[in-house]
Order: structure tokens, then C-alpha cells, then sequence
């Protein structure tokens, strides 16, 4: 592999792994704060890709018609990146609200089956709809595809979008966790719930902002894997929901910083892997996977506490 | 006691009543049932419903014209979703609950491969339209096939990208869980390297996955003049999309995967330049052919694919070797099967000692988001 190759490869890992990283930022809050693998969350995602397709349609000529030139494809993007969050973020909280708050004071394990009852559900339920349908579908180009040259390698402007939209966003969430009350309210959550609730923290609330956030992270996330993988069917959340699940077990599930570096190191691990052999590649990549989580079970940057499921 | 002897005799008489009841069933059926499978919904649905429509076209005027055996056709048509699982299960429900006198179908050969062995346990006829895998009819003599088969296609492709192209090195990139195209990016590779070509790169990607970015920088990073890509339409649109985005400006190849509207719906201008092996041109200008494009638009409103060309011929050819079979004798449509000699629209049909056809190939290029009819290679 010379230069320009390995160059070309650590771009298309930090693209792949933008998109885990978004994803994998909403499993690891919704653990944190109440001790929950929410397998719907790649769900979201796939939810998020479906308004954004549909959102399109609904005001694509509209928008078009109103703007001129580059300012309307501009205007587009931004309504349905605003539009994919809201519905993601609205799922999210609708699943919180009927599905896992009921079994708020239940069980674990009661919250963990909902969660692979609420996915299946997503899945079958948009499958049968005759909108949806079970079907692959194109997604449109939204913006039109440009490719610069960087340096030996070629980097298009997705690849750009996808790295630019996953950083605003991170750095949006570490200064609100970090410097905002609702953030000292969910690290607070998160440290010791009951304590929280004597300080006066409304914790359904924060449980509830939590899911959003989650959501709308996922929803995001749709719709620029439906951008740059133009192809979408209600199960495309089955495999990177999975992924990005793993990312934040290997940064250390709980920890926002962790689920970013999971994701980025499964990105470029997988892309180096696949790259080597493709025949087994990601093979290779979940067994170096496996080999850090021996050596620390607690992800890389998590903390050691003795109830991690 | 009185009572219960009573109980019993009354419970006695409703047994034989209903016993009477469905020997009344049993008498000699005014209907011929045949079974059709194909990936109606999943991942290659466009398949499914060609095939689907393929069918359904040619028993409609099998049974305009009088029927079969004195008998009209039934045709019962199941959804595999594109799941060997599935078609395992509509598979078993044809024969033991429809009780179909053959089957035709499926349309991916990862499924029919799920289907022939119980075919072949029931001993009830199959002919798969569009699996090109050579093992499918390997599993027994009730087991054939209208399509020809993937050596055949991926020498196909291989001859034309190194006489037609003037290729000298080329890569593949295959779905390593799907013995389908599997199978043809060996036998492209096994040709090509025999013309005298050099196989540059040979790449797997998982099932499922949407980034192939890894395999093709690599791909591209060795220089290929063409890439040979033997996914299906959804994969090679993606595929195609991200080659087109690092940078690769060459021919793409494939086999009859790509056959599919979808394919330039979603692939966009990036499948420009990309050739394909196929069993069917509607652009063909043999007599057969433009009939059938006719009389296919004016029932479903559009222009017939390959899938729904080669579905229509395996059912003409099923329906054909049960008239000359005479009966619905398993062992009877078994023989006249393989005595097929037969001219469809795909060709003249005739089966060889594995039970694959012998017929001819097309060659279709994708220009201007159209496919266009390049040229018939025979065998």
C-alpha cells in the first residue's frame, strides 16, 4: 500500500466512521443516563433517512422554485437536515414515552427485550405500509457531487458534509453537556439517579432531552448515509445500528468522548481490514475488537463499575 | 349409560358425514395448478415482479388458447422475499398444500438452491427462470433451468471486456455471501486470465454493507482498464457511485444482475460506460421477440426486462413439456423436459445432459440512462 493509498483509506474510514460516531453518541447518552441498550436506536436512523426521502418529495420543487441556483440546494439541505432531526428525535421520544418508561422501575432485562420489540416493530411496521414498502429505494441528490483533489488523494464534497455535520454536532454536544444546566442535569443523572432526584432534578425530563438528542443524532445520521450510500429500505438501521453499538462498547459505553473514538477507530480499522483482505476483513475488524476489550473490558476511555450488562 | 352409547354413536355418524364430505373433494380436478416463485418484495424485487408478470402473461394465453390437456391453467404465485428461508417454506407449501404439478421458479440462485432439493424429494418438476448458478440443477434430475449459466455468462464477459474493450488488466468486486456473484467474478476471472489479461484485484464485500470504499481504492489504487462488477442492481449503482467518486473513469462490466429500471434510478450517471451479459434485448429484431414486447406492454404498461422474458419462456416451456408429456406424471414432464426443443423469445431452447439450456447471449450497454441492444454472442 503506498502513500496516496493509505492517505485515500484514512478518508473513507473517518466518512464511515462520522456516521457510526452519530449514531453511537445516542447509545451511549441513553446508557449513561438510564442503563439502557436501545436497539431501536438504529431504527432512528433508518427514520430519519425516510423523512428526510420524503421530505424531498414534499417541498423539493417548492423550495426549488422559491430560490435561485446554489442558494436553493442550500436551503433544501438545511430544511430536511432540520426536518431529519425532529422526526428522529420525535420517534425517539415517542418509543421513551410508551415503551420504556412503563418499565422504568422494571427489570433490566424487561427494557432491553422492549427495545428489540420497538425495532422490530419500526422495521415490519414501515415495511407494511404502502408508502414505505419493503423495497430499496433511490435516494435523491440533493446536492450535486463535486470531487477535489487533496493532496495524492480525491475527497468529495459528501465526504466533507459528512465529516463537517458529525463535527458541529459533536462539539455541539460537549458544550452542552459540559457548560449548560440541562448538561450538569444529565451528568448529574447519570453519576447517581437518586441523589439527582433529592437535588431537585426533574429526571423524567432529563431522560426525556436525552432521547432527543439521542434521536435526533440518528436522524442526522440517516440522512447523510442516505446521501452518500443513495439506497434505502426500512431494515438499512439493522447493520450500522449494530456497528455503531460495538463503536461505543469499544470507547467505553456511558462515555460521549469514547463513542466518538469507538467510531473513528471502527472506521478506519474495518476500512485498513477490508482493504487487507476483503475476503474476511470484517473479521479482522471485530477481532481486534475483541482483543481491546479483553485487555479493557471497560472500553477504552469508560470507567471501571461492576453492573455493565 | 344409555347416554353415553348415545354420545358415541352421534359422534360416530358426524365423523362419516364429514369423512363423505371430503371424499366428495376428491373428484378429478377441471384445473391444472402450477406454482410460481420469485422475490416479489426484498432486495431484488424488480425480479420478483417481472418474473411474477412473465408468468402470468403466458398462462393467460395458454388458457386463451384453449388451455392445457383439456384443462385450464391455475397459476399460484409465491413471494420468497428474496430469503432462502422463505422459499424453502413457499416451496413446501406449493407441493404438500396446492399440490402443483411443477413449479416455476425462483428468480436468485441462493433461493432456488433453498427450493430444488425439495423439489426434487417431492419429485415435482422445477424450471428456474433466472438462476444462473451451475449448482442449482446439479441437485437432480427434476431440477432445470431457462437461463444459461454463470460460466457462460462470465466468459461472456470476460471474452467481450478483453476482445471488445481491448482490456488488458481488470478487477472484480463480489458479494462473498452470494454464490451468484460469486461464482461469476470466477469464471470472468478464470477467461479473462486464459485470453492472456491480468486479474489485477479480486475484492469480497459483505452482504448488506453500503461502503465499498475500501476495496475500491484498492481496486483503483492497481489500475485496472475495466472493473467487473457481479452484484446485483442495487449493489452495482452503489458500487458504480463510489468507483465513479474515486476517481474511475473506465468501463464497468456485469452480468444480468444489473438488469433492472432501478439500476439507473439510483446509479445515476455513474453506470454510463458499464456493459452487461444478458439472455434478452427488447430491442432484439427477431419476430418472437417484438411480439412478446407487445403484447407485454399492452398488459402491464411497460417494456419487459430480461427476468419477465425468461419467466414467460420458462413457463412456455414447462406448459410445452407437459402438453407433450400428455399427463401431469412427474416422471413423464421429467422426460419431455429434457426432449425440449423449443424456439422463445430468449432463443432456441435445448437442454443439455446437466439440464442447462443451450442458447445464445446479449451484450447491453447503459447509454444515456438507456440500455441499449450491443450484440448477440453465441455459445
Amino acid at each position: 500500500m503506498d502513500i496516496s493509498t493509505i492517505l485515500q483509506q484514512i478518508f473513507n474510514g473517518l466518512q464511515l466512521g462520522s456516521i457510526y460516531a452519530l449514531i453511537a453518541l445516542g447509545y451511549t447518552m441513553v446508557y449513561g443516563i438510564v442503563r439502557l441498550i436501545n436497539f431501536a436506536h438504529g431504527d432512528f436512523y433508518m427514520i430519519g433517512a425516510y423523512a428526510s426521502y420524503g421530505l424531498f418529495f414534499a417541498i423539493g420543487t417548492l423550495v426549488a422554485s422559491s430560490f435561485s441556483g446554489p442558494t436553493a440546494a442550500i436551503v433544501l439541505f438545511l430544511i430536511i437536515l432540520i426536518g431529519s432531526m425532529i422526526s428522529g428525535g420525535a420517534i425517539a421520544l415517542l418509543a421513551n414515552q410508551f415503551a420504556y418508561k412503563p418499565l422504568r422501575n422494571k427489570p433490566r432485562l424487561s427494557s432491553l427485550i422492549t427495545a428489540i420489540g420497538v425495532s422490530m416493530f419500526l422495521e415490519y411496521f414501515l415495511s407494511a405500509l404502502p408508502v414505505v414498502g419493503p423495497s430499496y429505494r433511490g435516494f435523491p441528490e440533493l446536492i450535486k457531487k463535486a470531487t477535489y483533489n487533496f493532496g495524492p488523494a480525491i475527497v468529495s464534497n459528501y465526504v466533507l458534509l459528512d465529516l463537517g455535520v458529525a463535527a458541529v454536532l459533536m462539539i455541539f454536544l460537549t458544550v452542552l453537556v459540559k457548560y449548560t444546566k440541562i448538561g450538569k442535569a444529565m451528568r448529574a443523572v447519570s453519576q447517581d439517579k437518586d441523589a439527582a432526584k433529592l437535588m431537585g432534578i426533574n429526571i423524567e425530563s432529563v431522560i426525556a432531552t436525552t432521547f432527543l438528542i439521542g434521536g435526533s443524532f440518528a436522524g442526522v445520521a440517516g440522512l447523510l448515509a442516505g446521501l452518500t450510500y443513495p439506497r434505502i429500505y426500512p431494515y438499512m438501521g439493522i447493520l450500522p445500528g449494530l456497528k455503531a453499538f460495538i463503536a461505543a462498547v469499544l470507547g467505553g459505553i456511558g462515555n460521549i468522548p469514547g463513542a466518538m473514538l469507538g467510531s473513528y477507530i471502527m472506521g478506519i480499522v474495518e476500512t485498513f481490514a477490508t482493504a487487507m483482505n476483503s475476503l474476511i476483513g470484517e473479521g479482522i475488524a471485530f477481532a481486534i475488537l475483541i482483543i481491546v476489550l479483553l485487555f479493557r473490558p471497560q472500553g477504552l476511555l469508560g470507567e471501571k463499575v461492576a453492573d455493565k450488562i | 349409560m344409555k347416554r353415553n352409547l348415545m354420545f358415541i354413536l352421534f359422534t360416530l355418524v358426524v365423523v362419516l358425514l364429514i369423512g363423505f364430505a371430503f371424499a366428495g373433494c376428491k373428484k378429478e380436478a377441471k384445473e391444472i395448478v402450477i406454482g410460481g416463485v420469485g422475490p416479489v418484495s426484498g432486495e431484488a424485487a424488480t425480479f420478483g415482479q417481472s418474473t411474477k408478470e412473465g408468468c402470468e402473461l403466458a398462462v393467460e394465453e395458454w388458457n386463451a388458447a384453449g388451455g392445457l390437456l383439456g384443462k385450464t391453467i391455475k397459476l399460484i404465485y409465491q413471494d420468497d422475499k428474496g430469503d432462502p428461508t422463505e422459499a424453502a417454506t413457499v416451496w413446501t407449501k406449493l407441493i404438500t398444500q396446492d399440490k402443483v404439478a411443477a413449479i416455476v421458479g425462483t428468480a436468485m440462485s441462493k433461493c432456488s438452491l433453498a427450493g430444488a432439493p425439495i423439489s426434487q424429494q417431492y419429485k415435482v418438476p422445477m424450471i428456474s427462470p433466472t438462476s444462473t448458478n451451475p449448482k442449482v440443477t446439479e441437485v437432480g434430475d427434476y431440477i432445470f433451468r431457462a437461463c444459461f449459466i454463470d460460466p457462460f455468462q462470465g466468459t461472456i464477459g470476460a471474452k467481450f471486456a478483453y476482445e471488445n474493450l481491448n482490456a488488458r488488466k481488470a478487477a472484480c468486486i463480489f458479494d462473498v455471501g452470494n454464490d451468484y456473484t460469486k461464482g461469476l467474478s470466477e469464471f470472468f476471472r478464470d477467461k479473462f486470465t486464459e485470453l492472456g489479461g491480468t486479474i489485477v484485484a479480486f475484492e469480497a464485500h459483505p452482504t448488506g454493507t453500503t461502503d465499498f470504499k475500501a476495496q475500491l481504492t484498492k481496486i483503483i489504487a492497481a489500475k485496472p482498464d475495466v472493473i467487473y462488477i457481479s452484484d446485483y442492481y442495487n449493489d452495482v449503482a452503489l458500487i458504480a457511485k463510489q468507483a465513479r467518486e474515486l476517481g474511475f473513469n473506465g468501463p464497468l462490466v456485469g452480468g444480468d444482475g444489473w438488469d433492472s429500471p432501478d439500476l439507473v434510478k439510483i446509479g445515476g450517471t455513474a453506470v454510463e460506460n458499464g456493459y452487461f451479459t444478458n439472455h434478452f434485448s427488447k430491442d432484439d429484431p427477431r419476430p418472437i421477440v417484438q411480439e412478446f414486447v407487445k403484447k407485454y406492454q399492452a398488459k402491464f404498461g411497460k417494456v419487459p426486462d430480461a427476468f419477465a422474458a425468461l419467466a414467460y419462456d420458462a413457463m412456455y416451456i414447462m406448459l410445452d413439456a407437459i402438453k407433450r408429456a400428455g399427463s401431469t406424471d412427474p416422471e413423464k414432464i421429467k422426460k419431455a423436459l429434457a426432449e425440449t426443443n423449443i424456439n422463445v423469445v430468449s432463443g432456441l431452447v435445448t437442454f443439455d445432459k446437466n439440464r442447462n439450456p443451450i442458447k445464445s447471449a446479449v451484450i447491453i450497454a447503459i447509454k444515456n440512462g438507456q440500455q441499449v441492444y450491443q450484440a448477440t454472442v453465441n455459445p
